[in-house]
């Protein structure tokens, strides 16, 4: 009974990860870059929604709508002053703005919110924890990140699939110029990725904030790099291998945690995604591009 | 062939002035600190400077000619900083001579940091740009796990090494080293300003000798085109692992020199921020450009510690700064305005000379 609860602890940390994993790989697959500041965002929509509860007292689901709003604006404001001067520009330079980003937004959170670890309230409070065989628990929390975590994947490959916006933004990943001269507005599309992004990232805050309560400036960075991690892989760019990427990882660290070793945890994780880049260098779900002369 | 030589000309030309601002640095720091002008906190941040040019330099190698991006050159330098400082207390009562030990601290450090580059190397160099990015950054993160893990002592038994989630026993009379997550703490401090130069004048002397070197040409032409290069004959993985190897061991010796600096040193400080603030030195100094990396090393470690008066905000304006700079340095826009104002100031000048004839 022991594995089948680890299996359910790891892909609720999984859920976490793949939510973060799928902006991280939206808005590599489109702008090229990696986009460091992502994690940070996640702090910024798990605050948001730690104050609108708390100061203002407002439901929880006021509290994710209000950060994801806050999120989405930040992101398009990151993205307009920071990332698109730069278009065309060495993936260096704008990875090194991003870091630059990343650090405005640590410093900024602790002058804002104190780098004192806040207490996070969660939003899931009402659904009450369901015990099946006796030993195993599934929490609320659990049951809510999984169900969300799907639909957003869900979502994602319908809106890129059919949609106008969503195919505008596969053709921009394939082939920036082409897509240019086929009339697609490159720089709106680009501004779109990073809303989306940037409102998984707010979800994906409040989420993990619920599951594990400690609010502080550098909460996103770490599960910004797991997530990162995640997203290649499962092959980066690539949906659902963000998503299998984002719960395998979430799997792989509860079981090292379990039967291996807790303080080992990062070294196996990192461990395994080494030994999977070198077996499969494009990643587990990533297309292997054959380089041209 | 009259190109070829000026060509030539310009690259000595250039590293000349590199040796030579780092000699006149060193000449005035030494002096105003023999003369007794330079407050407490400036001295405390000669070894650190010296250090992170040594990161700088090594990580440019990298990054900037082999056009390989690495995010883990923090890890290196953790495994030069600690095994340097347990070799350090080893030597303590053999090795009376101070410098000396602290020497010998550094190839140590710098050798198990290549070897550890080597074995890494052989693996991971088969994958490209973000991929290697990722992975060198896993490697990192790898490191900084295992020697938050690691024990090193001796006792009545000898030399004890072990990497254990929790304290192993000890046989008699003895002492742990390096305990695990607390670190090392109670470091006689051996670090000089004049051995820190020294070892900036041999990372210069190393990297700038390979990159003018046939070699070095190679791994430029590896670095502008892959398929090229491979097409006339270079082996490209031969030259990537070498300068992936000095590289390693630069920044293992630059992190025995930043460990035996301080008193106490843990696993912590070698996280991914501090690869990430290395590159930072790189790409703002200038990819590929040696004196621009030990400038923006010096500029970018004394910047922050400068403005300790602003307390809280001083992060935040470092960060703003880095934005900027990026901005200005990168944006195609600002490139525009800057090459056509290059072109009218050089008219100018260009009347001015017919006007002269």
């Amino acid at each position: 009974m022991n594995i089948l609860q680890y299996i359910i602890n790891g892909i609720s940390i999984g859920s976490i990860y793949a939510i973060i994993a799928l902006g991280y790989t939206m808005v590599y697959g489109i702008a090229k870059m990696l986009n460091f500041a992502h994690g940070d965002i996640i702090m910024v929509g798990a605050y948001v929604s730690f104050c609108v509860t708390n100061y203002l007292g407002l439901p929880p689901l006021v509290s994710v709508a209000a950060s994801m709003v806050v999120c989405t604006v930040l992101g398009i404001i990151i993205e307009g002053l920071a990332y698109k001067p730069l278009r065309g520009t060495p993936s260096l330079a704008v990875l090194i703005t991003a870091i630059g980003v990343s650090y405005f937004l640590q410093n900024a959170a602790q002058l804002i919110w104190s780098s004192n670890p806040k207490s996070f309230t969660s939003i899931v409070s009402n659904i009450k924890p369901l015990h099946l065989f006796g030993s195993l628990t599934i929490t609320g929390e659990v049951i809510v990140t999984v169900a969300v975590s799907v639909v957003i994947m869900l979502g994602l490959t319908w809106f890129t699939g059919r949609t106008r916006i969503g195919k505008s933004m596969r053709a921009v990943s394939e082939d920036r110029d082409a897509a240019q001269l086929m009339g697609i507005n490159v720089n709106r599309t680009i501004s779109i990725t990073f809303a989306i992004g940037s409102a998984l990232a707010a979800v994906a805050g409040v989420l993990m904030c619920s599951s594990i309560p400690v609010l502080m400036p550098t909460t996103g960075s770490m599960p910004g790099i797991r997530a990162f991690t995640a997203a290649v892989f499962g092959g980066i760019g690539s949906i659902p291998g963000a998503m299998l990427g984002g719960i395998l990882l979430g799997i792989i660290e509860t079981f090292a945690k379990a039967y291996l070793s807790t303080q080992f945890s990062d070294a196996i994780v990192f461990g395994v995604l080494i030994i999977i880049l070198l077996v499969k260098p494009a990643g587990l779900l990533g297309k292997q591009v054959q380089e041209k002369v | 062939m009259a190109m070829k030589k000026t060509l030539i000309n310009r690259d000595k030309g250039r590293d000349l002035l590199t040796y030579a601002v780092v000699i006149a640095a060193f000449i005035v720091m030494q002096t105003l600190s023999t003369q007794g002008r330079l407050s407490s906190a400036v001295k405390g941040y000669l070894v650190p400077v010296c250090c992170y040019i040594v990161l700088a330099v090594s990580l440019n190698l990298l990054v900037g000619v082999c056009g390989e991006l690495s995010l883990g050159h923090a890890g290196f330098m953790g495994i030069g900083a600690f095994s340097g400082v347990v070799l350090a207390t080893l030597l303590k009562d053999t090795v009376d001579n101070v410098t000396l030990r602290l020497i010998l601290a550094m190839v140590f450090g710098g050798t198990l940091a290549g070897l550890i580059g080597l074995l890494i190397g052989i693996p991971v160099l088969r994958l490209r740009g973000d991929y290697l990015a990722i992975v060198t950054l896993a490697f990192g993160e790898i490191m900084k796990n295992i020697i938050g893990n690691m024990y090193v002592g001796t006792d009545e038994t000898g030399f004890r090494f072990a990497i254990a989630t929790a304290k192993p026993k000890l046989v008699g009379k003895g002492k742990w080293i390096l305990s695990g997550a607390m670190g090392v703490t109670g470091i006689k401090k051996l670090s000089t300003f004049a051995v820190g130069f020294g070892l900036i004048l041999f990372t210069l002397f190393v990297v700038l000798n390979l990159i003018n070197s046939k070699e070095g040409r190679a791994i430029k032409a590896v670095r502008d085109n892959r398929i090229a290069a491979e097409s006339v004959g270079i082996n490209v993985t031969t030259f990537r692992m070498k300068a992936f190897v000095v590289s390693a061991f630069l920044a293992g010796m630059a992190g025995a020199l930043y460990g035996l600096n301080y008193s106490s040193l843990d696993s912590a400080k070698f996280n991914f921020n501090t690869s990430i603030n290395i590159l930072v030195f790189v790409v703002l100094g200038g990819m590929g450009n040696i004196l621009g990396s030990v400038i923006s090393a010096t500029v970018l470690y004394i910047l922050p510690e400068a403005m300790r008066g602003l307390a809280d905000y001083r992060m935040i304006i470092y960060a703003v700064v880095l934005i900027l700079v990026m901005l200005f340095t990168w944006s195609p826009k600002v490139k525009e305005y800057t090459s056509v104002a290059a072109d009218k100031v050089k008219r100018i000048f260009r009347k001015e000379k017919e006007a002269a004839k």
